[in-house]
Order: structure tokens, then sequence, then C-alpha cells
């Protein structure tokens, strides 16, 4: 799972246990192919678009993405991070910690931006996200594209882009790598 | 993280790595085309200054509004404290307000110690007399770090009044405590009387030391502070210690000039040579607003309200 939700949700510093695997690497690599070519339709081409991955679990996807994308079209796509620490709602609630430098690559203002993020789940994150996105620039459009949509939704939110639809339990805990997704559990560790 | 900012020494060597870490992501927030994030939404922050300041208070004024967070700002002439209102009373009269954030600067060392005692905010340390000013230091460490990578190995000369300078007390902490070698350099009346446990070298000999350093911090003739007289005169000070262009050329390639400010020119550092491509006093500056927003960030959001 990501990163940081390993880290700010109880027991915070967890261990994930997998318990299940749920996409294997290939399958990995196939959604992203079709969520590529589905971006691709969607925008009739890929002109002002741009993609942005989240910290730090949508970061990988995004560059695989943009990879693909480049492989199908044979033009460049911009390709940014986010890190949405400084406008989560729940600052003062759980620890929050900026990961890693936020770098938007283009003018936003005018482009169609394709928000990456490993798993879709409150979609809290996705709104701070939305707000940091629109303090660069008025995009034309945002998209999200998501690898796992686990549901238990608490905002009004909906991808555009899905790799999987998981139906899990709120407790528990979705790891997504490009190596593979697996369902599981996180329990009390040291880290 | 601590609760207060007090001395570099509550940090710890990973809790300055966390904040100069931190501070790169307030760099990128200050060079958006609108710097402003909404991370301390409904916190506040007030500046409770007994001693004059311009670019300190606007800095931590500026990393407030940065971060979205309400400034109160404590103007001492203006105040109360000129009808005899007590530290603590004045304090206490703050706190009650509701803020979370007290930015405390004092001529008498071990005020924010005090202070941090009687509230329940977080107090940041803005400089106590001879004591410490921690903000300055993690601000240098930044700079230094644009400038050099790391800090370890490095050779740094602190030049000038040590005795009365908290810059140079938090320095000296903070560039030891990133692997750093520290020489002092001098006169011996404007060293502290003992320097026991001090991790630095010391030299009364500019030239020499120039040649061989990565950096050297020149520190403020601080004129308001010198009851006694330890130099026979400023020039003779400049004669000896002052960064003269002809100093200035002694120094490596790479080599940085640093001064935390408000600089005497043609005193601790000739007028041109402040201006120099190696002098860093600018980007010091701007990247003090983005270290002072790391601190009120860890102090403030980083972690669970009680």
């Amino acid at each position: 799972m990501a990163e940081r939700e390993r880290r700010t949700t109880p027991p915070y510093g967890g261990a994930f246990v997998a318990r299940s695997r749920v996409m294997d690497a290939d399958d990995v690599r196939r959604a992203i192919t079709r969520i590529a070519h589905e971006v691709v339709e969607r925008n009739a081409g890929l002109e002002g678009v741009v993609v942005i991955g989240l910290q730090t679990g949508g970061v990988p996807l995004a560059e695989a993405l943009v990879e693909e994308l480049t492989r199908i079209e044979g033009v460049p796509v911009p390709l940014g991070t986010l890190d949405v620490a400084m406008y989560r709602d729940d600052i003062g609630l759980r620890p929050v910690m900026p990961e890693a430098v936020t770098a938007i690559p283009s003018e936003v203002s005018g482009h169609t931006v394709v928000l990456v993020d490993d798993v879709l789940f409150t979609g809290r994150t996705i709104r701070a996200a939305l707000n940091a996105v629109c303090d660069y620039g008025r995009p034309r459009a945002v998209q999200l594209a998501v690898m796992v949509d686990r549901g238990h939704r608490e905002l009004p939110l909906r991808p555009d882009f899905v790799g999987k639809n998981l139906p899990t339990r709120r407790d528990e805990a979705v790891d997504v790598h490009l190596d593979g997704v697996h369902l599981g559990d996180l329990r009390p560790g040291p880290s | 993280m601590t609760h207060h900012l007090l001395a570099v020494d509550d940090l710890g060597t990973d809790g300055i790595e966390e904040v100069l870490r931190l501070t790169e992501s307030f760099v990128e927030v200050s060079e958006r085309a609108i710097p402003k994030v909404p991370t301390l939404r409904g916190r506040t922050v007030v500046s409770l200054f007994y001693e004059e300041s311009t670019r300190t208070r606007l800095s931590f004024e500026a990393a407030a509004k940065r971060l979205s967070a309400d400034t109160m700002n404590f103007n001492v002439a203006s105040s109360a404290v000129a009808k005899g209102e007590s530290l603590r009373d004045t304090v206490e009269t703050i706190e009650a307000m509701g803020v979370d954030a007290v930015i405390v600067r004092h001529a008498s060392a071990g005020v924010p110690v005090q202070v941090a005692r009687w509230v329940e905010a977080s107090v940041v340390n803005a400089g106590d007399g001879w004591h410490e000013h921690p903000t300055q230091a993690l601000l240098d460490c930044y700079t230094l770090r644009e400038r050099l990578g790391s800090l370890a190995g490095r050779r740094i000369a602190i030049v000038g009044d040590v005795k009365h300078s908290r810059v140079a007390r938090s320095d000296v902490a903070a560039f030891s405590s990133l692997g750093a070698d520290v020489v002092l350099v001098a006169p011996p009346t404007l060293l502290p009387p003992s320097l026991v446990g001090w991790p630095v070298e010391v030299s009364h000999d500019l030239d020499q030391v120039l040649a061989k350093v990565d950096a050297v911090v020149l520190l403020r003739m601080q004129q308001e502070r010198q009851t006694e007289a330890l130099v026979p005169s400023l020039r003779e000070y400049t004669a000896g210690y002052g960064l003269t262009r002809r100093r200035a050329e002694l120094l490596g390639e790479e080599a940085v000039i640093m001064h935390p400010g408000p600089m005497n020119r043609g005193v601790e550092i000739a007028a041109d040579v402040a201006d120099l491509a190696c002098s860093v006093v600018t980007r010091q500056v701007a990247n003090g607003v983005a270290v002072r927003m790391a601190v009120l960030f860890l102090l403030l959001a980083s972690g669970t309200r009680p």
C-alpha cells in the first residue's frame, strides 16, 4: 500500500501483511496499457494532456503511464509529481508529513490534468490534490486514473480510469506496486 | 520533534535533517506564482519581539502567512509593557487570546525557555541574548547545502564577534551536528571566556584560515552589545578581521560567503564583497522564509493535536 497510508493510518508505522494477491505484474502492466489507450481515446489524442502522479504511490504508476502514452501516440507527455500533505483536511488529526518536493512540469492552465494514484479509498487525498492542482492554475479538465478503486468513498468523487475495482472491508489494506497488487492488513510493526 | 524550538540541540541531527528535507518542499511553495498553502488555516502565530528586528520578524510573518496562519504582531514600544506589564502577564494575556505558536525574541538569554514553561502554545526562539538563534542556524545549513551539498567534512569559518553572537552559538551546534569542522576566527577579546566543550578550533589569523575553508560566516560587529572597549577601533578590527576585497580573493573557487545580517558594510565585510557571486546573503534571506515554514509546519501540523 502507499507508504503514506502505512504511516498515517493506525497502527501508525504498522507493517503491511499480505493475505492474497489480486493482480500480478502482467495484470498491472496490462491495466496501465488499457488505461493509456482510454486516456488517448477520451482526449482524442494527447494534445494538452499533463500527467501528474501523487506522492508516493502514484508516482511509479504515472511514470509507467507516460511511457505507454508516448509509445502509443509517439509524442512526449509532460509528467509531474504532487505531494498533497499541505492540503490535507486531517492535519492535526493524524501525523502528516510531505514526502517529496512537488514538481509540476508545465503550465497547468488550459491543460487536461490526469491525476494518477495507486488506491482510491475515501477520496480525501484526491480532494486535496484537486485543491493543490488549482493553486498552479486553472486546468481545462482534471481526470483521475487509479490502479485500484476499493470503495468506501467519503466525498462525491469518482475515477475516470480504473485498473481494478476491488471490494474491501474498511479495515483492510491494499498494497500496489508495479510488480503486483495485494490485499492484506496493517499489523503493528517496528519501523 | 519537540513541541518547542528553543535551541539547535532540541532537534538533534535527525531533527535538523528533517527540517532541511521539509524546507525543500517549502522552497517549492515559495517559488510558485501564488506562494501560499492552506496548511495552517485557523491557527494563530504571534510574534513577541522585545528586541528590534527586521528580517527575522518579517521572515516569520511571511512564513506563517504563506502557511495561511493568522498572525499577530506584538510591538513592545506601543504595548502595555511600556506601562510596566511583566513578561509573564504579557505572555499569559496573549495565550488567553488563543494562540498556537509564540515566536519570541528577547535581549536576555533563557526568556524563550521560561515562556515555554508558562504556555501551552509552541514556542520558537527567534534569538535570546547571546544564547541561541536556532532558525538562523537552520537556514545557514540549508543555504550551505544548496551550494556545497553535504556539510560532512566541510570546513567552515565563523569570523568576528563570537562572544556576543547567538548566531555563532547556534551555527556551531548545527554545523558540527551535520559533520562540519568549525573554526572560530576572532581577536581574543571577542571570544567567549571559555570554549570548553565547544567542538571548534580557534584562530586569530584570518588570512591563513581563508584559503582552507569551504564557507565563511561573518558576524556583525554588535556595537549595541559592547559596553566595554573590546577592540581599539572599528578600523583596526577591519584591518585584522574584516573580509576585504584582498582577503576575499584568498578564498577557494567554490567557497561561499555568508552573513546573518544586518551587515555593517565596510566593517566586517567590504561593501563590494557582499555583492560578489560567492556571497549568498540574499539567498539566506529567501531560504529563511522556507526554513521557518518548515519549523512552523513541524511544530503545528505534523503531529496529532492533543
